[in-house]
């Protein structure tokens, strides 16, 4: 019984978040459904009603001395047999579960209550309190809390409920870090915010929206510290410093202890209550987690991206020369829960010729990312192909499971992602993250891809090149962070890039500079380019056909300059009607308004 | 009808609903950092009825403003005064009162729900600060389903059924939950599908036309802006550089910055899309 449990394991954020999530009734039913939760909550209510109602059931006094029946093993007056001074053990061990589990509740009342309100008050408002707090309990984090809890002992005497008490103070740091953690995570969230300019009073706010998200992690934590309890108090008792007068379960471990070879059935009667106690709270408090972090089940697998019907693909696949990627029937699909798969793409088919930048434009969900990730074999685990083929240069991407696909990619097929802040690993330097492609498919020796690296970011326009080589992402705009990717995707000298929405995070300015520079380096290099977008001006700008989707097909495609001055079908005609392209300015349609009302 | 909506000409001549003068927002630094000024001294006013459209790019302090309005953001000095009474350098339960007529929608409809509650607890909690509680609150709440074009039976439902365009007409119904004058409009269709996002400026125009409340309008897109605002601020690295009508602003830009933002929006047009980007380059030679 060392200290060493006294500190928890920290719970994860994923229970804080997959708290906010939850819908409560499906809670409930999932920990139900768990065999380990189900039986842990029978046996904790079990234990509970069972010493709760101790008084009324209990067959004798659970102090009435017999010697006449000490150390008498079950029978039917005594069906646990008696003890050293013939008090009957099943009533001492109802009594004592009443005592030693109102002796947990009071530490685990008072651990949850300061726990709570200090967490509460120091994630939401911060400032000096915060400070104050963390100081504290930090300090009484460092405290040997078995040596506090024996002090005490000596300072007050054996008392169940002192002792119990100081515990729960000393525990509630536990509580308050995660409080305070959960609280400082809801802060920021925009509803708070709202709720805020609502006008509701931050009492308010606390207990309808800061709460919840701390509810059931104080729950798993609870069960724990309640374990805890009671192992720390039967700790003492056992080693006799507790009350001797008071029958707990730690006084009677202790006492069946000092009588092991006369009655061994004494150490196994406390000894299995506080073992199933605390059992059951553990299993509790991980049944709720696992209630808590369990997703909707999770689809079967089919073991990666496979072709499911390979006969379309050399049938179809064009030998034109000038074809840099041609897309033929392309299908993708997601496995459900049933058996049949969800089409997210169906039957897309374009060419993307030698030299030329093609626009993919769609809203969200019309699969154009999809697409993009099926050239890049990027799709997620679980996507299937269902028909179709891709092929590049004339080779079949989707031949061999893959394999030519992922040979290829970096070195002929390169990439541009959408956010360029989280495709830098933000642990290297960019000058390693340049570096280390380059070595690996070109196979150049370090100085000599440094220098390739370095001039490649003069030439996408970062202003000075040797500095950023050593700078670490954070250290670089969003804007910058982008011509690095670009750099990156050029560097390996590919003859087709794959760029996802490579300007929607970044400002209109910077936007039009990468346009700019996407455009040089296509006509300098002759690359071909398939560019995803939602916006129909940087199709206009950079594009030199377009394909539209929707709901995963191809709805018209054509050269950008026809389809975007005379679109055929009505939905790219709604979708550039829905621009804001010299759109009338307010006063203009307010008048035009007003001239209709009048009318009416 | 004329009469009732304000023009720029006569804006100024009514007694403004929001005026903010000198307004300078800091942050702290990190540990002996100077602290970073977000806001250096910005005047604005919105009158009533009126859309002020904010346009700027990233850390120019668009939010910044808009947030310091609502009071989620410490102002270190200037003044913020709504219909006469000073919004700044209250406490919390004094600002929460003299704050009840200016409400928010903010950008990201997927976080500004809580993904806990049901849609009717949403719209009604705003309600329930005012006493308004019961058969009377059920019926406001069917109401503003319905000024916001979602079906009566919406208020069953949690944010996760609904589509981003359908978060966001729920965000606008719970602005409109207390009737306010003002509603300081964060980005709030940038998130949202181009379709999706023409129908929600709509829908914005419309409310104000029926009820009278005035917008602050903050966005990135200057076409956006020019859509929905009577008169546009463009603020650049926390001062205002323009404030002029919504067509000065867009058509004739005078401030070099504007100049840029204008040329540097691409439009759908290809012909006219090249034009811009000449003209751009233009600019850029010029400047340099």
């Amino acid at each position: 019984m060392s200290a060493a449990p006294l500190t928890t394991a920290p719970l994860t954020t994923a229970v804080l978040r997959a708290s906010e999530t939850g819908a409560d009734r499906s809670l409930t039913r999932r920990l139900l459904r768990n065999p380990l939760g189900l039986t842990a909550i029978v046996l904790l209510g079990l234990i509970v009603l069972l010493s709760v109602l101790a008084p009324w059931i209990a067959p004798h006094d659970p102090n009435h001395v017999d010697l006449a029946v000490a150390f008498d093993p079950p029978s039917a007056t005594h069906w646990l047999g008696a003890d050293s001074a013939g008090r009957d053990v099943l009533s001492r061990l109802l009594t004592g579960g009443r005592l030693t589990l109102l002796g947990a509740a009071i530490g685990l009342t008072v651990a949850v209550v300061v726990g709570l309100v200090s967490g509460l008050v120091a994630g939401y408002y911060g400032g000096w309190f915060d400070t104050l707090s963390d100081l504290s309990t930090s300090l009484v984090m460092a405290l040997p809390n078995m040596m506090i809890l024996l002090a005490i002992r000596v300072v007050v005497g054996p008392s169940l409920w002192i002792t119990m008490a100081v515990f729960g103070l000393l525990i509630s740091p536990s509580i308050y870090r995660l409080v305070r953690s959960g609280v400082r995570q809801v802060r920021g969230e925009l509803y708070v915010d709202a709720a805020r300019v609502s006008g509701l009073s931050d009492a308010r706010i606390i207990a309808r929206h800061v709460l919840f998200v701390v509810r059931a992690p104080i729950i798993i934590q609870a069960a724990i510290i309640g374990g805890i309890a009671i192992a720390i108090q039967s700790g003492l008792e056992f080693l006799g410093l507790g009350d001797q007068t008071v029958p707990t379960w730690g006084v009677m471990l202790s006492e069946g202890f000092g009588n092991l070879y006369i009655a061994p059935l004494l150490i196994l009667w406390p000894g299995l209550a506080i073992a199933l106690t605390i059992g059951s709270l553990v299993l509790f408090g991980n049944a709720l987690r696992d209630a808590l972090e369990d997703k909707p089940a999770a689809p079967r697998l089919r073991g990666g991206v496979a072709r499911q019907s390979t006969a379309t693909a050399t049938a179809t696949a064009t030998a034109d020369d000038d074809v840099a990627l041609s897309v033929r029937g392309l299908t993708v699909g997601y496995p459900t829960t049933s058996d049949a798969l969800k089409t997210v793409i169906e039957s897309v088919t374009f060419d993307v010729r030698r030299g030329e930048i093609l626009g993919l434009v769609g809203e969200s969900g019309s699969g154009k990312t999809q697409t993009a990730w099926s050239v890049l074999g990027l799709l997620p685990r679980g996507a299937v192909v269902e028909s179709g083929a891709i092929v590049h240069d004339g080779v079949d991407l989707l031949a061999d499971a893959g394999r030519t696909q992922r040979g290829l990619l970096g070195r002929r097929i390169a990439y541009v992602p959408q956010e360029p802040m989280s495709n830098l690993d933000p642990y290297f330097t960019v000058g390693h993250q340049l570096v280390a492609p380059m070595r690996k498919h070109l196979g150049l020796g370090r100085a000599e891809a440094r220098d390739r690296a370095t001039q490649l970011l003069a030439h996408v326009g970062i202003p000075d090149p040797v500095r950023t080589m050593k700078a670490y992402p954070h250290e670089i705009s969003g804007g910058m962070a982008q011509r690095v990717l670009i750099a990156g995707a050029v560097s390996c000298d590919p003859d087709l890039i794959v760029a996802d929405e490579p300007t929607t995070a970044l400002d209109v300015t910077v936007q039009a500079e990468i346009l700019d520079l996407l455009r040089s380096l296509q006509a300098e290099r002759g690359l071909s380019m398939v560019l995803v977008t939602h916006n129909f001006g940087v199709v206009a700008d950079l594009c030199d056909s377009v394909v539209v989707l929707r709901g995963g097909q191809v709805v018209e495609q054509g050269p950008a300059a026809a389809l975007l001055s005379a679109p055929q079908h009505p939905y790219t005609r709604d979708l550039l009607a829905a621009t804001l392209d010299g759109t009338a300015p307010r006063s203009v349609s307010d008048a035009a308004y007003a001239e209709l009302e009048a009318a009416r | 009808m004329t009469d009732t909506l304000p023009s720029v000409e006569n804006s100024h001549t009514v007694e403004n609903l929001l005026t903010v003068e000198n307004l300078v927002v800091e942050f702290p630094g990190r540990r002996r950092r100077a602290p970073f000024r977000a806001l250096k001294g910005v005047s604005l006013d919105i009158a009533p009825g009126e859309t002020l459209g904010l346009v700027g790019e990233s850390g120019s302090g668009k939010t910044t403003l808009g947030r310091a309005i609502l009071g989620l953001a410490p102002v270190t000095s200037g003044s913020i005064t709504f219909e006469g009474r000073p919004l700044v350098g209250l406490g919390r339960a004094q600002r929460r009162a003299a704050g009840r007529d200016v409400q928010a929608v903010f950008q990201d409809p997927y976080t500004s729900l809580n993904p806990a509650m049901s849609i009717e607890d949403i719209l009604t909690e705003p309600l329930t600060v005012q006493g308004v509680a019961g058969r009377d609150a059920r019926a406001r709440v069917r109401e503003l389903l319905d000024a916001v074009g979602l079906p009566a039976d919406a208020g069953a439902r949690r944010p996760n059924e609904f589509s981003g365009g359908q978060r966001q007409r729920v965000a606008i119904a719970r602005a409109l939950a207390l009737r306010p004058r003002l509603i300081v409009c964060d980005e709030p269709v940038s998130a949202l599908d181009l379709s999706t996002q023409a129908r929600v400026l709509d829908l914005f125009i419309d409310i104000q036309r029926r009820t009278g409340v005035a917008y602050l309008f903050v966005s990135h897109d200057l076409m956006v802006v020019r859509h929905i605002s009577h008169r546009i601020a463009v603020l650049y690295r926390g001062e205002i550089v323009e404030l002029g009508s919504g067509e000065q602003v867009t058509d004739a830009p005078e401030h070099p910055y504007t100049q840029r933002l204008l040329a540097a929006s691409p439009v759908s047009d290809p012909h006219e899309q090249r034009l811009r980007r000449e003209q751009r380059w233009a600019q850029a030679a010029r400047a340099s």
